[in-house]
Protein backbone atom coordinates (compact mmCIF):
# COMPACT_ATOMS: atom_id res chain seq x y z
CA UNK A 1 0.00 0.00 0.00
CA UNK A 2 2.57 2.26 1.23
CA UNK A 3 4.71 1.31 -1.82
CA UNK A 4 1.80 2.07 -4.51
CA UNK A 5 1.64 5.50 -2.99
CA UNK A 6 4.79 6.39 -3.61
CA UNK A 7 5.18 5.17 -6.62
CA UNK A 8 2.12 7.41 -7.40
CA UNK A 9 3.44 10.28 -5.73
CA UNK A 10 6.28 9.75 -8.05
CA UNK A 11 4.38 9.56 -11.34
CA UNK A 12 2.53 13.24 -10.01
CA UNK A 13 6.28 14.73 -9.19
CA UNK A 14 7.26 13.30 -12.51
CA UNK A 15 4.62 15.15 -14.32
CA UNK A 16 4.73 18.29 -12.34
CA UNK A 17 8.29 18.16 -13.87
CA UNK A 18 7.04 18.15 -17.31
CA UNK A 19 5.05 20.74 -17.12
CA UNK A 20 7.73 22.80 -15.62
CA UNK A 21 9.45 22.08 -17.95
CA UNK A 22 7.78 23.58 -20.37
CA UNK A 23 7.93 26.98 -19.80
CA UNK A 24 11.61 27.01 -19.05
CA UNK A 25 11.98 25.03 -22.27
CA UNK A 26 9.75 27.89 -24.03
CA UNK A 27 12.15 30.86 -22.78
CA UNK A 28 15.33 28.79 -23.68
CA UNK A 29 13.94 28.28 -27.31
CA UNK A 30 12.71 31.88 -27.45
CA UNK A 31 16.11 32.54 -26.20
CA UNK A 32 18.36 30.79 -28.30
CA UNK A 33 16.12 31.39 -31.48
CA UNK A 34 16.46 35.52 -31.05
CA UNK A 35 20.28 35.21 -30.35
CA UNK A 36 20.55 32.88 -33.56
CA UNK A 37 18.59 34.64 -35.91
CA UNK A 38 19.32 38.28 -34.85
CA UNK A 39 23.69 38.05 -34.32
CA UNK A 40 23.95 37.48 -38.20
CA UNK A 41 22.59 40.66 -39.22
CA UNK A 42 24.53 42.61 -36.42
CA UNK A 43 27.38 41.27 -37.76
CA UNK A 44 27.18 41.81 -41.23
CA UNK A 45 26.08 45.67 -40.75
CA UNK A 46 28.35 46.04 -37.72
CA UNK A 47 27.55 46.31 -34.07
CA UNK A 48 28.78 50.03 -33.81
CA UNK A 49 26.74 51.32 -37.12
CA UNK A 50 23.66 48.87 -36.05
CA UNK A 51 23.51 50.61 -31.87
CA UNK A 52 24.66 54.31 -33.20
CA UNK A 53 23.83 54.07 -36.49
CA UNK A 54 21.23 57.35 -37.45
CA UNK A 55 19.32 56.53 -40.41
CA UNK A 56 17.13 53.26 -40.96
CA UNK A 57 16.04 52.86 -44.38
CA UNK A 58 15.68 48.86 -44.74
CA UNK A 59 14.28 49.04 -48.10
CA UNK A 60 16.18 51.63 -49.57
CA UNK A 61 18.89 50.58 -53.19
CA UNK A 62 21.54 51.23 -50.34
CA UNK A 63 19.87 50.20 -47.17
CA UNK A 64 20.95 51.83 -43.93
CA UNK A 65 20.15 50.10 -40.35
CA UNK A 66 20.82 52.23 -38.06
CA UNK A 67 18.33 51.70 -34.78
CA UNK A 68 19.49 54.30 -32.56
CA UNK A 69 16.42 55.92 -33.73
CA UNK A 70 14.20 53.26 -32.39
CA UNK A 71 16.57 53.11 -29.08
CA UNK A 72 16.30 56.65 -27.84
CA UNK A 73 12.80 56.87 -28.85
CA UNK A 74 12.05 53.73 -26.72
CA UNK A 75 13.78 55.11 -23.50
CA UNK A 76 12.20 58.72 -24.03
CA UNK A 77 8.93 57.28 -24.26
CA UNK A 78 9.41 54.92 -21.61
CA UNK A 79 10.66 57.89 -19.08
CA UNK A 80 8.31 60.34 -20.01
CA UNK A 81 5.31 57.36 -19.32
CA UNK A 82 7.57 56.81 -15.99
CA UNK A 83 7.43 60.63 -15.05
CA UNK A 84 3.74 61.20 -16.08
CA UNK A 85 2.66 57.71 -14.37
CA UNK A 86 4.26 57.15 -11.41
CA UNK A 87 3.25 60.12 -9.34
CA UNK A 88 -0.18 59.22 -10.18
CA UNK A 89 0.68 56.01 -9.73
CA UNK A 90 2.20 56.43 -6.70
CA UNK A 91 -0.26 58.85 -4.86
CA UNK A 92 -3.34 56.34 -6.24
CA UNK A 93 -2.02 53.62 -4.01
CA UNK A 94 -0.95 55.85 -0.83
CA UNK A 95 -4.61 57.34 -1.34
CA UNK A 96 -6.44 53.64 -1.59
CA UNK A 97 -4.01 52.04 0.75
CA UNK A 98 -4.10 54.25 3.92
CA UNK A 99 -6.55 57.09 2.94
CA UNK A 100 -9.62 56.22 1.42
CA UNK A 101 -13.15 55.15 2.75
CA UNK A 102 -13.93 51.46 2.08
CA UNK A 103 -16.61 51.91 -0.33
CA UNK A 104 -14.39 54.90 -2.57
CA UNK A 105 -11.57 52.22 -2.36
CA UNK A 106 -13.78 49.11 -3.90
CA UNK A 107 -14.86 51.29 -6.95
CA UNK A 108 -11.35 52.54 -7.76
CA UNK A 109 -9.78 49.52 -7.66
CA UNK A 110 -12.39 47.65 -9.25
CA UNK A 111 -12.04 50.57 -11.74
CA UNK A 112 -7.68 50.01 -11.92
CA UNK A 113 -8.49 46.13 -12.60
CA UNK A 114 -10.98 47.47 -15.23
CA UNK A 115 -8.24 49.21 -16.78
CA UNK A 116 -5.54 46.61 -16.59
CA UNK A 117 -7.86 44.43 -18.66
CA UNK A 118 -8.73 46.58 -21.24
CA UNK A 119 -6.47 45.30 -24.48
CA UNK A 120 -4.08 47.23 -25.62
CA UNK A 121 -5.66 47.83 -29.09
CA UNK A 122 -8.38 49.76 -27.83
CA UNK A 123 -6.15 51.78 -25.84
CA UNK A 124 -4.32 52.34 -29.19
CA UNK A 125 -7.76 52.94 -31.19
CA UNK A 126 -9.32 55.56 -28.29
CA UNK A 127 -5.40 56.84 -28.77
CA UNK A 128 -6.08 57.51 -32.47
CA UNK A 129 -9.02 58.36 -32.90
CA UNK A 130 -9.27 60.46 -29.76
CA UNK A 131 -6.02 61.74 -28.11
CA UNK A 132 -4.19 62.54 -31.85
CA UNK A 133 -7.06 65.23 -33.28
CA UNK A 134 -7.07 66.53 -29.64
CA UNK A 135 -3.37 67.03 -29.78
CA UNK A 136 -3.29 68.33 -33.16
CA UNK A 137 -5.36 71.20 -32.18
CA UNK A 138 -4.71 72.11 -28.91
CA UNK A 139 -1.20 72.59 -29.86
CA UNK A 140 -1.62 73.55 -33.13
CA UNK A 141 0.24 71.09 -35.16
CA UNK A 142 -0.02 69.69 -38.54
CA UNK A 143 -0.39 65.91 -37.26
CA UNK A 144 -0.87 64.96 -33.92
CA UNK A 145 0.31 61.30 -33.84
CA UNK A 146 3.77 61.61 -32.10
CA UNK A 147 5.92 60.59 -29.23
CA UNK A 148 3.51 63.28 -26.70
CA UNK A 149 0.57 60.96 -28.04
CA UNK A 150 2.58 57.37 -27.23
CA UNK A 151 3.63 59.04 -23.53
CA UNK A 152 0.36 59.56 -22.43
CA UNK A 153 -1.10 56.38 -23.95
CA UNK A 154 1.90 54.29 -21.89
CA UNK A 155 1.58 56.44 -19.45
CA UNK A 156 -1.89 55.02 -18.48
CA UNK A 157 -1.12 51.77 -19.46
CA UNK A 158 0.81 51.26 -16.91
CA UNK A 159 -0.71 53.16 -14.17
CA UNK A 160 -2.70 49.49 -12.96
CA UNK A 161 0.68 47.60 -12.55
CA UNK A 162 2.03 50.70 -10.60
CA UNK A 163 -1.12 51.06 -8.03
CA UNK A 164 -1.34 47.67 -7.27
CA UNK A 165 2.08 46.61 -6.83
CA UNK A 166 2.57 49.48 -4.87
CA UNK A 167 -0.46 49.12 -2.79
CA UNK A 168 0.52 45.55 -1.98
CA UNK A 169 3.71 47.30 -0.99
CA UNK A 170 2.24 49.92 1.23
CA UNK A 171 -0.37 47.40 2.72
CA UNK A 172 2.49 45.13 3.71
CA UNK A 173 3.76 47.85 6.07
CA UNK A 174 2.94 46.33 9.83
CA UNK A 175 0.22 48.89 11.34
CA UNK A 176 2.95 48.38 14.22
CA UNK A 177 5.18 51.12 12.96
CA UNK A 178 2.76 53.72 12.13
CA UNK A 179 1.01 53.19 14.81
CA UNK A 180 4.49 53.87 17.06
CA UNK A 181 4.47 57.11 14.42
CA UNK A 182 1.40 58.50 15.48
CA UNK A 183 2.09 57.86 19.11
CA UNK A 184 4.57 59.76 18.76
CA UNK A 185 2.52 62.44 17.28
CA UNK A 186 2.85 62.90 13.77
CA UNK A 187 -0.25 63.50 12.26
CA UNK A 188 -1.53 60.70 9.08
CA UNK A 189 -0.30 62.18 6.12
CA UNK A 190 3.26 62.58 8.10
CA UNK A 191 3.18 59.06 9.42
CA UNK A 192 2.30 57.66 5.84
CA UNK A 193 4.83 59.49 3.68
CA UNK A 194 7.53 59.32 6.50
CA UNK A 195 7.04 56.09 7.65
CA UNK A 196 5.11 53.51 5.59
CA UNK A 197 6.34 54.97 2.33
CA UNK A 198 9.98 54.44 3.14
CA UNK A 199 8.92 51.14 5.07
CA UNK A 200 7.58 50.10 1.64
CA UNK A 201 9.62 51.83 -1.21
CA UNK A 202 11.27 48.43 -2.19
CA UNK A 203 8.19 47.69 -3.46
CA UNK A 204 7.75 50.40 -4.77
CA UNK A 205 10.59 50.68 -6.96
CA UNK A 206 9.56 47.15 -8.05
CA UNK A 207 6.32 48.76 -9.51
CA UNK A 208 8.04 51.29 -11.28
CA UNK A 209 10.52 48.73 -12.76
CA UNK A 210 7.19 46.30 -13.77
CA UNK A 211 5.54 49.80 -15.14
CA UNK A 212 9.58 50.54 -17.42
CA UNK A 213 9.08 46.85 -18.30
CA UNK A 214 5.10 47.54 -19.80
CA UNK A 215 6.03 50.31 -21.49
CA UNK A 216 9.01 49.28 -23.00
CA UNK A 217 7.20 46.14 -24.51
CA UNK A 218 4.32 47.55 -25.85
CA UNK A 219 3.41 47.50 -29.33
CA UNK A 220 0.47 47.32 -30.71
CA UNK A 221 -1.02 50.74 -28.98
CA UNK A 222 1.79 52.53 -29.80
CA UNK A 223 2.18 51.85 -33.35
CA UNK A 224 -1.41 53.18 -34.03
CA UNK A 225 -0.79 56.56 -32.49
CA UNK A 226 3.20 57.66 -33.13
CA UNK A 227 3.19 57.89 -36.29
CA UNK A 228 6.45 55.31 -37.16
CA UNK A 229 8.43 57.35 -39.07
CA UNK A 230 12.00 56.56 -38.16
CA UNK A 231 13.10 59.99 -36.59
CA UNK A 232 15.16 60.91 -33.97
CA UNK A 233 12.80 61.37 -30.72
CA UNK A 234 11.39 64.68 -30.41
CA UNK A 235 7.94 65.39 -28.03
CA UNK A 236 5.55 66.69 -31.25
CA UNK A 237 7.65 64.70 -34.03
CA UNK A 238 6.54 61.18 -35.72
CA UNK A 239 8.62 58.20 -33.75
CA UNK A 240 9.48 54.46 -34.32
CA UNK A 241 9.96 52.56 -30.99
CA UNK A 242 11.92 49.15 -30.97
CA UNK A 243 8.88 47.32 -30.61
CA UNK A 244 6.79 48.94 -33.44
CA UNK A 245 10.20 48.70 -35.32
CA UNK A 246 9.39 45.10 -35.53
CA UNK A 247 5.96 45.00 -35.77
CA UNK A 248 5.69 47.52 -38.36
CA UNK A 249 7.68 45.69 -41.15
CA UNK A 250 8.34 42.31 -40.38
CA UNK A 251 5.07 41.11 -42.20
CA UNK A 252 6.27 42.47 -45.89
CA UNK A 253 10.12 42.11 -44.85
CA UNK A 254 12.83 39.77 -46.48
CA UNK A 255 16.34 39.27 -46.67
CA UNK A 256 18.85 41.47 -44.01
CA UNK A 257 15.85 43.73 -43.39
CA UNK A 258 14.28 40.61 -42.06
CA UNK A 259 17.58 39.53 -40.15
CA UNK A 260 17.96 43.09 -38.18
CA UNK A 261 14.40 43.00 -37.65
CA UNK A 262 15.50 39.94 -35.61
CA UNK A 263 18.58 42.17 -34.12
CA UNK A 264 15.88 44.79 -33.00
CA UNK A 265 13.92 41.86 -31.27
CA UNK A 266 17.34 40.98 -29.38
CA UNK A 267 17.88 44.54 -28.61
CA UNK A 268 14.64 45.02 -27.05
CA UNK A 269 14.81 41.67 -25.29
CA UNK A 270 18.11 42.32 -23.38
CA UNK A 271 16.47 45.71 -22.42
CA UNK A 272 13.95 43.30 -21.07
CA UNK A 273 16.22 40.68 -19.08
CA UNK A 274 17.99 44.19 -17.64
CA UNK A 275 14.68 45.34 -16.40
CA UNK A 276 13.95 42.04 -15.46
CA UNK A 277 17.33 41.44 -13.14
CA UNK A 278 16.53 45.02 -11.77
CA UNK A 279 13.05 43.90 -10.82
CA UNK A 280 14.44 40.78 -9.30
CA UNK A 281 16.84 42.53 -7.31
CA UNK A 282 14.39 45.23 -6.34
CA UNK A 283 11.98 41.95 -4.75
CA UNK A 284 14.86 40.30 -3.12
CA UNK A 285 15.83 43.45 -1.41
CA UNK A 286 12.52 43.36 0.24
CA UNK A 287 12.49 39.76 1.25
CA UNK A 288 15.90 40.40 2.83
CA UNK A 289 15.04 42.83 5.11
CA UNK B 1 -7.49 46.85 -38.13
CA UNK B 2 -7.20 44.94 -40.88
CA UNK B 3 -3.80 43.06 -39.71
CA UNK B 4 -6.03 41.67 -37.06
CA UNK B 5 -8.52 40.27 -39.84
CA UNK B 6 -5.86 38.81 -41.09
CA UNK B 7 -4.51 36.78 -37.73
CA UNK B 8 -8.17 35.64 -37.34
CA UNK B 9 -8.09 34.52 -40.31
CA UNK B 10 -4.85 32.80 -39.97
CA UNK B 11 -6.57 31.47 -36.96
CA UNK B 12 -9.44 30.16 -38.70
CA UNK B 13 -7.30 28.64 -41.48
CA UNK B 14 -5.30 26.36 -39.04
CA UNK B 15 -7.99 25.37 -36.82
CA UNK B 16 -9.86 24.59 -40.41
CA UNK B 17 -6.48 22.43 -41.11
CA UNK B 18 -6.69 20.41 -37.58
CA UNK B 19 -10.03 19.25 -38.55
CA UNK B 20 -9.56 18.28 -41.87
CA UNK B 21 -6.91 16.12 -41.25
CA UNK B 22 -9.04 13.36 -40.07
CA UNK B 23 -11.85 13.05 -42.93
CA UNK B 24 -10.76 12.88 -46.33
CA UNK B 25 -7.76 13.05 -48.36
CA UNK B 26 -7.64 16.85 -48.52
CA UNK B 27 -4.00 16.24 -50.71
CA UNK B 28 -5.87 15.97 -53.71
CA UNK B 29 -8.00 18.44 -54.22
CA UNK B 30 -6.47 21.29 -52.29
CA UNK B 31 -4.84 25.14 -53.46
CA UNK B 32 -2.92 27.21 -51.48
CA UNK B 33 -2.60 30.88 -51.90
CA UNK B 34 -0.20 33.29 -49.82
CA UNK B 35 0.99 36.78 -49.81
CA UNK B 36 0.38 40.44 -50.52
CA UNK B 37 -2.79 41.56 -48.15
CA UNK B 38 -3.42 44.24 -51.02
CA UNK B 39 -4.50 41.36 -53.16
CA UNK B 40 -6.95 39.92 -50.07
CA UNK B 41 -10.32 41.32 -51.82
CA UNK B 42 -9.46 39.85 -55.46
CA UNK B 43 -7.91 36.49 -54.67
CA UNK B 44 -10.73 36.20 -52.00
CA UNK B 45 -13.32 36.79 -54.35
CA UNK B 46 -11.86 34.26 -57.22
CA UNK B 47 -11.18 31.46 -54.43
CA UNK B 48 -15.15 31.54 -53.61
CA UNK B 49 -15.99 31.28 -56.93
CA UNK B 50 -13.55 28.70 -57.67
CA UNK B 51 -14.83 26.63 -54.90
CA UNK B 52 -18.34 27.05 -55.84
CA UNK B 53 -17.36 25.49 -59.00
CA UNK B 54 -15.23 22.89 -57.68
CA UNK B 55 -16.87 21.97 -54.64
CA UNK B 56 -14.42 19.37 -53.92
CA UNK B 57 -11.54 21.55 -54.48
CA UNK B 58 -10.29 23.46 -51.32
CA UNK B 59 -8.53 27.05 -51.06
CA UNK B 60 -6.81 28.83 -48.75
CA UNK B 61 -5.52 32.09 -48.76
CA UNK B 62 -2.96 33.39 -46.35
CA UNK B 63 -2.66 36.88 -46.40
CA UNK B 64 1.00 37.85 -45.04
CA UNK B 65 2.23 40.07 -47.49
CA UNK B 66 3.94 39.93 -50.90
CA UNK B 67 7.40 39.64 -49.86
CA UNK B 68 6.38 36.87 -47.41
CA UNK B 69 3.90 35.20 -50.13
CA UNK B 70 7.08 34.82 -52.78
CA UNK B 71 8.94 33.10 -49.62
CA UNK B 72 6.14 30.65 -49.28
CA UNK B 73 6.24 29.87 -52.81
CA UNK B 74 10.03 29.55 -52.99
CA UNK B 75 10.12 27.39 -50.45
CA UNK B 76 7.24 25.19 -51.14
CA UNK B 77 4.95 26.03 -48.90
CA UNK B 78 2.42 27.25 -51.00
CA UNK B 79 1.40 26.64 -54.50
CA UNK B 80 0.58 29.95 -55.56
CA UNK B 81 2.20 33.44 -54.56
CA UNK B 82 0.37 36.53 -54.52
CA UNK B 83 2.73 39.65 -55.07
CA UNK B 84 1.93 43.22 -55.80
CA UNK B 85 4.66 44.25 -57.12
CA UNK B 86 7.49 42.77 -59.67
CA UNK B 87 9.89 40.37 -58.77
CA UNK B 88 13.51 41.50 -57.46
CA UNK B 89 16.16 39.53 -59.96
CA UNK B 90 17.35 37.88 -56.73
CA UNK B 91 13.32 36.59 -56.10
CA UNK B 92 13.54 35.77 -60.18
CA UNK B 93 17.13 34.04 -59.48
CA UNK B 94 15.28 31.64 -57.37
CA UNK B 95 13.62 30.03 -60.30
CA UNK B 96 10.24 32.36 -59.57
CA UNK B 97 8.29 33.51 -62.61
CA UNK B 98 5.57 36.10 -62.28
CA UNK B 99 1.85 36.31 -64.24
CA UNK B 100 -0.07 39.54 -64.09
CA UNK B 101 -3.47 38.62 -63.12
CA UNK B 102 -4.86 42.54 -62.45
CA UNK B 103 -3.91 46.09 -62.27
CA UNK B 104 -4.27 48.05 -59.09
CA UNK B 105 -4.75 51.69 -59.00
CA UNK B 106 -3.15 53.39 -56.39
CA UNK B 107 -5.36 56.32 -55.58
CA UNK B 108 -3.70 59.39 -54.41
CA UNK B 109 -6.31 60.81 -51.52
CA UNK B 110 -6.82 63.71 -49.31
CA UNK B 111 -8.91 64.81 -46.48
CA UNK B 112 -12.79 65.28 -48.66
CA UNK B 113 -12.49 69.37 -47.01
CA UNK B 114 -9.29 69.64 -48.88
CA UNK B 115 -10.24 71.85 -51.96
CA UNK B 116 -6.63 70.62 -53.66
CA UNK B 117 -8.62 68.19 -56.99
CA UNK B 118 -6.06 67.64 -59.40
CA UNK B 119 -1.80 66.73 -59.21
CA UNK B 120 0.74 65.89 -60.98
CA UNK B 121 2.86 62.96 -60.70
CA UNK B 122 5.59 66.04 -60.83
CA UNK B 123 3.53 67.41 -58.20
CA UNK B 124 3.21 64.34 -55.85
CA UNK B 125 6.99 63.58 -56.19
CA UNK B 126 7.58 67.13 -54.73
CA UNK B 127 5.22 66.73 -52.25
CA UNK B 128 6.36 63.46 -51.13
CA UNK B 129 10.20 64.38 -51.54
CA UNK B 130 9.58 67.45 -49.47
CA UNK B 131 9.69 70.33 -52.02
CA UNK B 132 6.10 71.27 -51.61
CA UNK B 133 5.49 71.83 -47.80
CA UNK B 134 2.29 73.69 -47.99
CA UNK B 135 -1.17 73.25 -49.14
CA UNK B 136 -1.23 76.84 -50.91
CA UNK B 137 1.29 76.07 -53.25
CA UNK B 138 -0.81 73.60 -55.06
CA UNK B 139 -3.96 76.31 -54.76
CA UNK B 140 -5.01 75.10 -51.18
CA UNK B 141 -5.55 76.64 -48.03
CA UNK B 142 -2.81 77.39 -46.21
CA UNK B 143 -1.96 74.78 -44.26
CA UNK B 144 1.28 72.22 -43.75
CA UNK B 145 1.21 68.97 -45.55
CA UNK B 146 1.21 65.78 -43.77
CA UNK B 147 2.31 62.93 -45.50
CA UNK B 148 0.43 59.24 -44.98
CA UNK B 149 2.59 56.70 -46.15
CA UNK B 150 3.17 52.81 -45.65
CA UNK B 151 5.53 50.99 -43.70
CA UNK B 152 9.07 50.03 -45.43
CA UNK B 153 8.35 46.67 -47.41
CA UNK B 154 4.63 47.13 -48.20
CA UNK B 155 3.45 46.58 -52.00
CA UNK B 156 1.29 49.77 -51.85
CA UNK B 157 4.21 51.84 -50.99
CA UNK B 158 6.88 50.24 -53.43
CA UNK B 159 4.22 50.75 -56.22
CA UNK B 160 3.09 54.45 -55.08
CA UNK B 161 7.66 55.25 -55.09
CA UNK B 162 8.26 53.53 -57.82
CA UNK B 163 5.70 55.07 -60.01
CA UNK B 164 6.45 58.39 -58.69
CA UNK B 165 10.53 57.88 -58.82
CA UNK B 166 10.35 58.96 -55.33
CA UNK B 167 12.06 55.58 -54.11
CA UNK B 168 13.70 56.06 -50.74
CA UNK B 169 13.31 60.11 -50.94
CA UNK B 170 10.02 60.44 -49.53
CA UNK B 171 9.69 62.42 -45.97
CA UNK B 172 6.43 60.61 -43.96
CA UNK B 173 4.91 61.91 -41.13
CA UNK B 174 3.18 58.75 -40.55
CA UNK B 175 4.07 55.05 -41.99
CA UNK B 176 1.03 52.79 -41.14
CA UNK B 177 1.00 49.18 -41.44
CA UNK B 178 -2.48 48.84 -43.46
CA UNK B 179 -4.44 50.54 -46.18
CA UNK B 180 -7.35 51.17 -43.62
CA UNK B 181 -5.18 53.06 -41.30
CA UNK B 182 -3.82 55.17 -44.32
CA UNK B 183 -7.65 56.08 -45.07
CA UNK B 184 -8.51 56.72 -41.43
CA UNK B 185 -5.71 58.82 -40.88
CA UNK B 186 -6.02 60.93 -43.74
CA UNK B 187 -9.90 61.35 -43.53
CA UNK B 188 -9.57 62.63 -39.90
CA UNK B 189 -6.88 65.61 -40.84
CA UNK B 190 -7.41 67.99 -43.26
CA UNK B 191 -3.95 68.36 -43.69
CA UNK B 192 -3.07 65.07 -45.02
CA UNK B 193 -2.02 63.07 -47.93
CA UNK B 194 -1.53 59.24 -48.36
CA UNK B 195 -1.94 56.81 -51.07
CA UNK B 196 -4.21 53.05 -50.77
CA UNK B 197 -5.55 50.82 -53.31
CA UNK B 198 -8.31 52.31 -55.44
CA UNK B 199 -10.46 49.37 -54.44
CA UNK B 200 -10.07 50.31 -50.76
CA UNK B 201 -10.97 53.91 -51.24
CA UNK B 202 -13.85 54.90 -49.17
CA UNK B 203 -16.36 58.30 -49.04
CA UNK B 204 -14.20 59.57 -46.04
CA UNK B 205 -11.56 60.63 -48.18
CA UNK B 206 -11.24 62.10 -51.51
CA UNK B 207 -9.37 60.70 -54.54
CA UNK B 208 -7.53 62.80 -56.29
CA UNK B 209 -7.23 63.09 -60.34
CA UNK B 210 -3.67 62.73 -61.44
CA UNK B 211 -2.91 65.00 -64.82
CA UNK B 212 -6.70 65.67 -64.76
CA UNK B 213 -7.12 61.43 -64.82
CA UNK B 214 -9.49 60.21 -62.23
CA UNK B 215 -8.51 57.18 -60.98
CA UNK B 216 -11.22 54.40 -62.37
CA UNK B 217 -11.38 51.14 -63.97
CA UNK B 218 -11.31 52.30 -67.64
CA UNK B 219 -8.37 55.24 -67.16
CA UNK B 220 -6.37 52.30 -64.91
CA UNK B 221 -6.74 49.75 -68.23
CA UNK B 222 -6.05 52.31 -70.82
CA UNK B 223 -3.43 53.17 -69.29
CA UNK B 224 -4.04 57.18 -68.54
CA UNK B 225 -4.02 56.93 -65.04
CA UNK B 226 -0.48 56.98 -64.13
CA UNK B 227 -0.12 55.84 -60.48
CA UNK B 228 -1.11 52.08 -61.14
CA UNK B 229 0.61 48.38 -60.43
CA UNK B 230 0.42 45.14 -61.09
CA UNK B 231 -0.82 42.11 -59.24
CA UNK B 232 0.88 39.32 -59.99
CA UNK B 233 0.43 34.94 -59.30
CA UNK B 234 4.37 34.04 -58.77
CA UNK B 235 4.46 30.56 -59.29
CA UNK B 236 7.86 27.98 -59.35
CA UNK B 237 9.49 27.12 -62.45
CA UNK B 238 11.22 23.88 -61.54
CA UNK B 239 8.12 22.75 -59.79
CA UNK B 240 4.94 21.97 -61.52
CA UNK B 241 1.47 22.79 -59.88
CA UNK B 242 -0.99 20.19 -58.36
CA UNK B 243 -3.81 19.25 -60.97
CA UNK B 244 -6.10 22.06 -58.84
CA UNK B 245 -3.83 24.40 -58.72
CA UNK B 246 -3.38 24.77 -62.18
CA UNK B 247 -6.78 24.48 -62.47
CA UNK B 248 -6.97 27.60 -60.32
CA UNK B 249 -3.89 29.33 -62.15
CA UNK B 250 -5.87 29.25 -65.45
CA UNK B 251 -9.41 29.83 -63.73
CA UNK B 252 -7.80 32.94 -62.49
CA UNK B 253 -6.75 34.02 -66.07
CA UNK B 254 -9.94 33.27 -67.83
CA UNK B 255 -12.79 35.13 -69.20
CA UNK B 256 -15.19 33.67 -66.78
CA UNK B 257 -12.78 35.05 -64.04
CA UNK B 258 -12.78 38.58 -65.50
CA UNK B 259 -15.86 39.83 -64.20
CA UNK B 260 -15.06 38.60 -60.36
CA UNK B 261 -11.58 40.88 -61.12
CA UNK B 262 -13.63 43.70 -62.29
CA UNK B 263 -16.37 43.66 -59.47
CA UNK B 264 -13.17 43.52 -56.65
CA UNK B 265 -11.94 46.57 -57.74
CA UNK B 266 -9.21 45.94 -60.08
CA UNK B 267 -8.59 45.89 -63.71
CA UNK B 268 -8.20 42.67 -65.04
CA UNK B 269 -4.86 42.00 -67.16
CA UNK B 270 -7.02 40.04 -70.13
CA UNK B 271 -8.74 42.47 -72.44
Amino acid sequence: MKNKSRIFENIVHGIFLILGLITVGCVLLITVYLIVSGIPAIREIGIFNFLFGKKWASTAATPSYGILPFIMTSVYGTAGAIVLGVPVGFLTAVYLAKLAPKKVKAVVETAVKLLAGIPSVVYGLVGMLVLVPAIKSIFGIPDGASLFAAIIVLAVMILPSIISVSMTALESVPNEYEDASLALGATPVETYFKVSVPAAKSGIAAAVVLGVGRAIGEAMAVMMVSGNAANMPSIFKSVRFLTTAVASEMSYSSGLQRQALFSIALVLFLFIMLINAALNFFLKHDKEK
Amino acid sequence: MKKLLNYAAITAMCLAAFTGCGDKDSSGGKVSTDGSTSMEEVIGALGEAFKEKNTDCQFTYNPTGSGSGITAVAEGRCDIGLSSRKLKDEEKAQGLSETVLAYDGIAVIVNPSNPVADLTVDQIAGIYTGEITNWSELGGSDLEIVLIGREAGSGTRDGFESVTGTEDACKYRQELTSTGDVITTVGSNENAIGYASLAAVKDSVKAVSVGGVAPSAETIKDGSYAVQRPFMLITKDDKKLSETAQKFFDYALSDEAKSIIENAGVVPAKD
